[in-house]
């Protein structure tokens, strides 16, 4: 009889040992880090790794040549888009233009948005002349790079979301200095009206 | 043999016996409760940040777009963190000498992070995605409640499971069209109930029994 129980004992404690090295917090603590997680064997600390210089996203390469380095950007002169002009990049580029330019340079362009009024340098308005006969290009570099006091937005604007601003500011353009005749038939009548 | 219990304590006996009941009850009652509470939560509990960032000041005040900051939130899990260099877009010009801003222009000096005090956190072993969430028609609002009203940035729902349901099981009763995503303060101009069902359609929601699945989640 004690014979028994000393062996059950012994069965037991050893599945009790064998059980115990099954206790690992493997699954809970995964070899993995979560976006912007602090890390320590990075000498910067920074799990989620700055972009080699240069970096391409896949499938934006049409749409984002890149430029030699030192050479002036080729997109500066560029007076036609890589993209396809679409009445949806047209939208597009009205939703990321008040997204990420209105904060400065207002719905219009007209340049008195609501940062400007807190003090920032006033941006030139998007309809003065010179801009208007910029290549279209040129918007694209200044998103790009920055020019004067405006920032670069690279990192905010992926490359064709730029076009589509590019895109926008040129119908902004022309909506400034539009004529009457301009307007298609009905929608006259009716600005006609409001008048 | 005298009886050691007098006659009286029948009654203390039986009242302790049901009297435990009640006790238990009222333990897992409170249990229950303090698991649903801010102090588990952290729901309503503004956190300790290194700068005094203001919600209400950027996107109530200014007016700024979520987008402009978070700018992944559209396409990615994670709705991203701004690097130091979207602050400094404007604080490079405006309260460029503010002491509260010197974290900001520290962490632009010497290229180090600034850590902030994550708000949101979800529990373990919960998969979220913004991107599907913001592409269907929920609004910021709808977790992260107005925060063009937060001073300080706090956790507006529970996170509980629950909670996450509530709208797994009741799409439509939350849903908004998706020009409306980031507009803080938007009313239903039509019942609710009615725009509901039709965005529904209109954004393929996914069925209750997909969205009440636990693999969506738990995966």
């Amino acid at each position: 009889m004690t014979g028994k129980v000393h062996r059950a004992t012994i069965y037991l404690g050893a599945i009790a040992l064998i059980s115990a090295c099954g206790c690992r917090q493997e699954m809970y603590d995964q070899p993995k880090y979560r976006p912007l997680q602090k890390s320590d064997f990075f000498a910067d600390q920074r799990a989620s790794r700055p972009l080699v210089e240069g970096t391409v996203a896949r499938g934006t390469l049409a749409s984002a040549p890149v430029p030699a380095a030192g050479a002036p950007s080729a997109e500066e002169l560029r007076t036609t888009m890589p993209v396809p002009l679409t009445r949806e990049l047209l939208a597009r580029g009205r939703q990321r233009f008040e997204i990420f330019c209105t904060p400065c340079h207002d719905r219009t362009g007209g340049g008195g948005g609501m940062v400007v009024r807190r003090g920032y340098r006033p941006p030139p308005s998007l309809h003065i002349e010179r801009l208007r006969d910029a290549p279209i290009g040129h918007f694209y570099d200044v998103i790009t790079r920055g020019l004067g006091a405006m920032p670069d937005y690279a990192q905010q604007i992926p490359p064709e979301d730029r076009w589509a601003i590019a895109a926008y500011v040129r119908a902004l353009q022309l909506s400034q200095r539009a004529a009457l005749a301009d307007v298609p038939e009905p929608e006259r009548r009716s600005l006609k009206e409001r008048k | 043999m005298a009886q050691i219990f007098h006659r009286s304590t029948n009654f203390l006996s039986r009242f302790s016996i049901f009297g435990s009941v009640f006790f238990l009850a009222i333990l897992l009652w409170l249990f229950y409760d303090l698991e649903a509470s801010p102090y588990t939560t952290q729901q309503t509990i503004a956190r300790e940040q290194p700068v005094q960032f203001s919600h209400a000041h950027h996107v109530g005040a200014i007016g700024i777009d979520c987008r402009y900051c978070h700018t992944s939130v559209e396409k990615a899990a994670f709705a991203g963190i701004p690097p130091t260099k979207t602050c400094m877009n404007c604080h490079s010009q405006i309260w460029a000498q503010s002491p509260y801003l010197e974290p900001v222009r520290e962490s632009f000096r010497t290229d180090k992070s600034l850590e902030w005090t994550r708000v949101n956190d979800l529990p373990n072993f919960v998969y979220f995605d913004h991107s599907i969430h913001v592409n269907k028609g929920v609004g910021c609002e709808t977790c992260h409640g107005r925060v063009d009203q937060m001073p300080l940035m706090y956790q507006a729902a529970s996170l509980q499971m629950k909670w996450c349901l509530e709208c797994h099981r009741h799409p439509e009763r939350y849903l908004r069209p998706k020009e409306e995503v980031f507009t803080m303060g938007w009313r239903p101009p039509v019942e609710q109930a009615v725009l509901g069902e039709r965005l529904k359609r209109e954004y393929h929601v996914r069925d209750r029994v997909v969205l009440e699945s636990c693999s969506t989640c738990h995966r």
